[in-house]
């Protein structure tokens, strides 16, 4: 009697790493292995289909001697940096107006943040038809008397980037309302009444005392938003299909293009790995400090 | 009911040991009280007799049966935890049920235990609210309900009255005073409220730093405190631990005490074992003094010492008394009114109670 | 007196340009999906006329019925409609299997922590922020290997893989709150491993079960990339559709049905964000927020 308890407490103890097993497995696979493997055909000449030959750094020289990519590496530093700094800056601004107590907060807060909802492929869509210049916004101000007032960003080579970027802003910025919000509420009181009492007035107090209290929430807001612009692809495809021409160009279309439309495996995947050491340079410090901060507290 | 004994156990995370050679042991009916400050070891200790950590070495019987590889539902246990641990989704009377459902007893029996449970812990009227529903000690006595269905050989109950208030805390007690009474069951209790050690316990364990510095009925552990620890540890105000030296005359010894600008204090008529008398004469000792233990000298006794009161505290049935002793602060307690601030006064102590202590080793002198 | 008076004017004058400016953000907000809804109600000489943002003159469901059932995706003229099943076949099952996986998984990392427990969430917790071109290549072979390339079950499989990152970090950061006594209680009541999950730990969870799905279901449903790289033609799901209706480069564009395209695509999340809102923000800070 006492052997079977033991093998059943023995199975018991065992159960619960055999139930998350398949799960590892899969992330194991579909994550670090798959990042393996596009790492090896990174370095052989795959073209349409991967071929095993080891051809060394070859494809990256390859890749950094593609015009298309310095636009699309170029591309995402401006899209990236104004992307930041405007969903960063409105999301800001809109949560500490929204924590004024302000009466229909929920709804207008809830307005702020439905874009978050929508596929990028919709947001490209409507975007595309408001910045049309025939028929969109241009034509709207032209109606209304001023008639050389041109918005043609998105035929506009050098200003079409600018575009995704709106887009983009439009899209995010709710979301960075939405963490700095939670950050926000989650500020002490007390620290704003003891302020006050010793005579700081209200736009001293935000900026002194609660912007740099909610430091935790920048970074969030920061990694994370960065993230999205790096893998940003079906609101490109969906509003300029990296055009015109490919002056709106980003790594993700690159890789996407590369390999699946220009038979350039090697060189998609090798500008598949550029990317992802990009995103690890940024999340894995963050994941760092965020896990070791929450073992400690 | 049944006996338990721990013995030689121990356990670590990783290189760190949390008990060091564990061993206690009790009697059927028993009421034993795991006693010591926050990080001794107590609830994992506690934890390990219901089968919820694993057993790094030693072995732990219950009813003379060794489970160490038993899971709990095995081990006959009930348990009552320090945040009650009350199924939130679950009425009061699917709490209390569910062991039993897992047990696979039958509606009838399981109806009845509910009845008879509720009964005794007048939670009738609560059976079908939700936890959240409850207050602190409405909840606390759902969750010994859960453990009384349970029928076990053994009840542990982790800190049960630690989240309550003060005064529902003391009812509380009361109440599982009561209950020990009635169901004879030998109980494991963890706290680090020496109050409810000594009310409680037939048997208490104090620990520190994961091991047992002594295990023995409360009221000896209280008079005959193991060491200086134990001393200070048990007993509220604490033992005053004063510095002295030993002087011995024939079969008794007096400690003599060193009170600045005043003639020392003679603690006289100290019984000790003439081996004790001998290793320690004119050597330096730690002598205790529990607070009640002083009294203000009559005519009758010549006074042990002459001090003056520094800081005097009225606490309604009696007066703390802070004063300098040894050169260490000293509390006395004594009638209401006796002591005022900046007297000077002659006090006398009960060398029955008085016990001594290695300077070194800290352990008591027999 | 007086000083009070301008006091209380400086506030009240503080308190209309913050309304003002939460207004104007707002109306900036609504504007593109005002444009969406009123392009899609104007028939298509209307909108060649140059009215943009003004109400239709005249209302018509025209082209919401061309969007749902004859525009042409590529060759085939059947709308959205099959399109749109498609999704909904892809997003149910996967938004199922990777909550119940997910809540599986955080209960054990949680309540029945194992040496390394921590690490294999480490490994988790990094492919919520996989970049996905990084295993686009691998994933293709893979699908094609297992015979799952361009079919319904095949993105199923790779939303559940990459989806259990998201849920089982959602049900680990909720589960850590839960205290560990309720689990030991359980256990002490003579529960075992799937008993304590089943009766005590996923009765509490509904919130995060909400949470969890709701996530999923919107990044499923909004996901573009999977979609158009390992499924073609009618085996697609709605947003590689509608993006092939906007790009059709054919005859005179028709604005009114890429907008009402764009609107049956947005408004099962829509409808999702509006119902529950609450639980859609709590899934968005999840990844930002302490937990
Ligand atoms: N899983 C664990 N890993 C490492 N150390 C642990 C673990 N659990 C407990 N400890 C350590 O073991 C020691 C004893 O913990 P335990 O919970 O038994 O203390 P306790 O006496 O019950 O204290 P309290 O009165 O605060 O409940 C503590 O120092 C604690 O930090
Ligand atoms: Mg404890």
């Amino acid at each position: 009697m006492s052997a079977s308890t033991r093998m059943s407490s023995r199975l018991a103890a065992w159960l619960p790493r055999i139930v998350v097993a398949p799960s590892l497995l899969v992330v194991i696979v579909t994550v670090y292995l798959f990042i393996l493997w596009t790492g090896l055909i990174s370095v052989t000449s795959s073209k349409f289909v991967p071929t095993y030959d080891f051809v060394g750094l070859e494809q990256y020289v390859r890749l950094w001697a593609t015009p298309r990519w310095h636009t699309a590496v170029a591309n995402l530093f401006i899209f990236s940096a104004l992307f930041l700094a405007l969903s960063t800056g409105l999301g800001l601004l809109m949560a500490i107006l929204l924590d004024q107590n302000i009466r229909a907060e929920g709804a207008l807060r809830a307005i702020y943040l439905y874009p978050m909802a929508l596929s990028f492929i919709v947001t490209g869509t409507a975007w595309k038809w408001i910045m049309n210049p025939g028929l969109g916004i241009q034509r709207v101000v032209n109606d209304l008397g001023w008639t050389d007032f041109r918005f043609d960003w998105i035929t506009d080579p050098q200003m079409a980037i600018y575009t995704v970027v709106v887009a983009g802003v439009w899209q995010s910025s709710g979301f960075a309302m939405a963490i700095f919000l939670a950050g926000l509420r989650g500020i002490d009181n007390s620290v704003i009444k003891a302020a006050q009492i010793e005579g700081a007035t209200l736009p001293l107090i935000y900026r002194q005392i609660i912007i740099p209290m909610l430091r935790p929430a920048m970074l969030s807001v920061i990694v994370l938003l960065s993230y999205i612009a790096i893998k940003s692809f079906d609101l490109v495809l969906a509003l300029t299909n990296g055009g015109p021409g490919t002056a709106t160009e980003l790594p993700s279309t690159f890789m996407f293009s590369a390999t699946f439309r220009r038979n350039q495996m090697g060189v998609g995947a090798a500008s598949a790995v550029m990317m992802l050491m990009t995103v690890a340079a940024i999340i894995i410090p963050y994941l760092y400090s965020e896990l070791r901060e929450k073992n400690n507290g | 009911m049944s006996t338990l004994e721990i013995d030689r156990v121990r356990k670590s995370y990783g290189h760190f040991e949390v008990l060091k050679e564990v061993s206690i042991s009790i009697g059927t009916g028993d009421f034993l009280v795991l006693l010591g400050p926050s990080g001794c070891g107590k609830s994992t200790l506690l934890n390990m007799i219901a089968g919820l950590e694993t057993i790094s070495g030693g072995e732990i019987r219950i009813a003379g049966k060794t489970v160490n590889e038993l899971s709990p539902k095995d081990r006959d246990i009930a348990m009552v935890f320090q945040s009650y641990a009350l199924y939130p989704t679950m009425t009061v009377r699917q709490n209390i049920e569910f062991g039993m459902k897992i047990r696979k007893v039958t509606q009838a029996d399981r109806a009845k235990a509910v009845k008879t449970a509720s009964d005794l812990l007048q939670i009738d009227h609560l059976l079908d609210r939700k936890p959240s529903q409850l207050s602190g000690g409405q909840r606390q006595r759902v969750a010994m309900g859960r453990a009384i269905v349970r029928e076990p050989k053994l009840f542990l109950f982790d800190e049960p009255l630690s989240n309550l208030d003060a005064k529902l805390r003391v009812d509380m007690r009361t109440e599982i005073k009561r209950l020990h009474a009635r169901l004879g069951t030998t109980i494991v209790y963890v706290t680090h409220d020496q109050i409810e050690a000594m009310t409680l316990a037939t048997r208490v364990a104090v620990m520190k730093d994961g091991v047992v510095q002594q295990l023995d009925e409360p009221q000896a552990v209280y008079d005959r405190p193991a060491n200086v620890y134990v001393a200070r540890f048990v007993g509220s105000p604490a033992m005053n631990i004063v510095p002295a030296v030993l002087e011995v005359q024939g079969s008794t010894a007096t400690a003599v005490i060193d009170i600045a600008r005043r003639p020392a204090a003679r603690i006289a008529g100290i019984t000790l074992s003439s081996e004790a008398l001998q290793r320690y004469a004119g050597k330096k000792v730690l002598v205790g003094i529990r607070p009640e233990n002083f009294s203000i000298a009559t005519g009758a006794a010549p006074p042990s010492l002459t001090i003056d009161f520094d800081v005097v505290e009225p606490t309604g049935p009696d007066t703390l008394a802070v004063f300098q002793l040894g050169g260490v602060e000293v509390t006395a307690r004594l009638p209401p009114k006796q002591a005022h601030a900046g007297q000077e006064a002659a006090l006398s102590v009960d060398t029955s109670k008085t016990v001594l202590f290695d300077i070194e080793s800290e352990t008591r002198i027999d | 007196m007086a000083e009070a008076l301008s006091q209380s004017g400086k506030a009240r004058l503080g308190r209309i340009v913050i309304y003002t400016c939460l207004l104007i953000v707002a109306l900036l907000y609504l504007m593109p999906l005002w444009v969406m809804v009123s392009t899609s109600l104007k028939p298509l000489d209307e909108i060649y006329g140059g009215s943009f943002i003004g109400l239709p003159k005249v209302v018509t469901l025209d082209a919401w019925r061309a969007a749902w059932s004859q525009a042409c995706i590529g060759t085939e003229c059947t709308g959205l409609k099959p399109y749109f099943v498609n999704s909904l076949l892809m997003v149910i099952p996967a938004v199922a299997l990777s909550t119940g996986i997910g809540a599986i998984n955080g209960y054990i990392l949680t309540k029945w922590k194992f040496p390394g427990a921590n690490f294999v969430f480490g490994l988790m917790l990094f492919g919520c922020f996989l970049p996905y071109q990084a295993i686009l290549i691998p994933m293709a072979r893979t699908l094609g290997l297992l015979g799952l390339a361009g079919s319904i079950p095949g993105l199923v499989a790779v939303h559940v893989s990459y989806g259990i990152c998201f849920t089982t970090l959602f049900f680990r950061n909720y589960f850590v709150s839960l205290p560990d006594e309720l689990t030991k209680a359980a256990m002490v009541d003579g529960a075992g491993f799937f008993r304590i999950f089943w009766s005590v730990i996923l009765p509490t969870s509904i919130p995060i079960i909400v949470v969890s799905c709701i996530w999923q279901f919107t990044q499923i449903w909004n996901d573009f990339l999977f979609g158009v790289s390992f499924t073609s033609g009618s085996s697609s799901p709605i947003t590689v559709a509608l993006n092939n209706i906007v790009n059709v480069t054919t005859g005179r564009k028709q604005y009114n049905v890429d907008m009402a395209a764009a609107m049956i695509a947005a408004i099962p999340t829509l409808v999702v964000y509006i119902v529950a809102g609450r639980y859609f923000v709590r899934g968005l800070t999840a990844g930002a927020v302490k937990g």
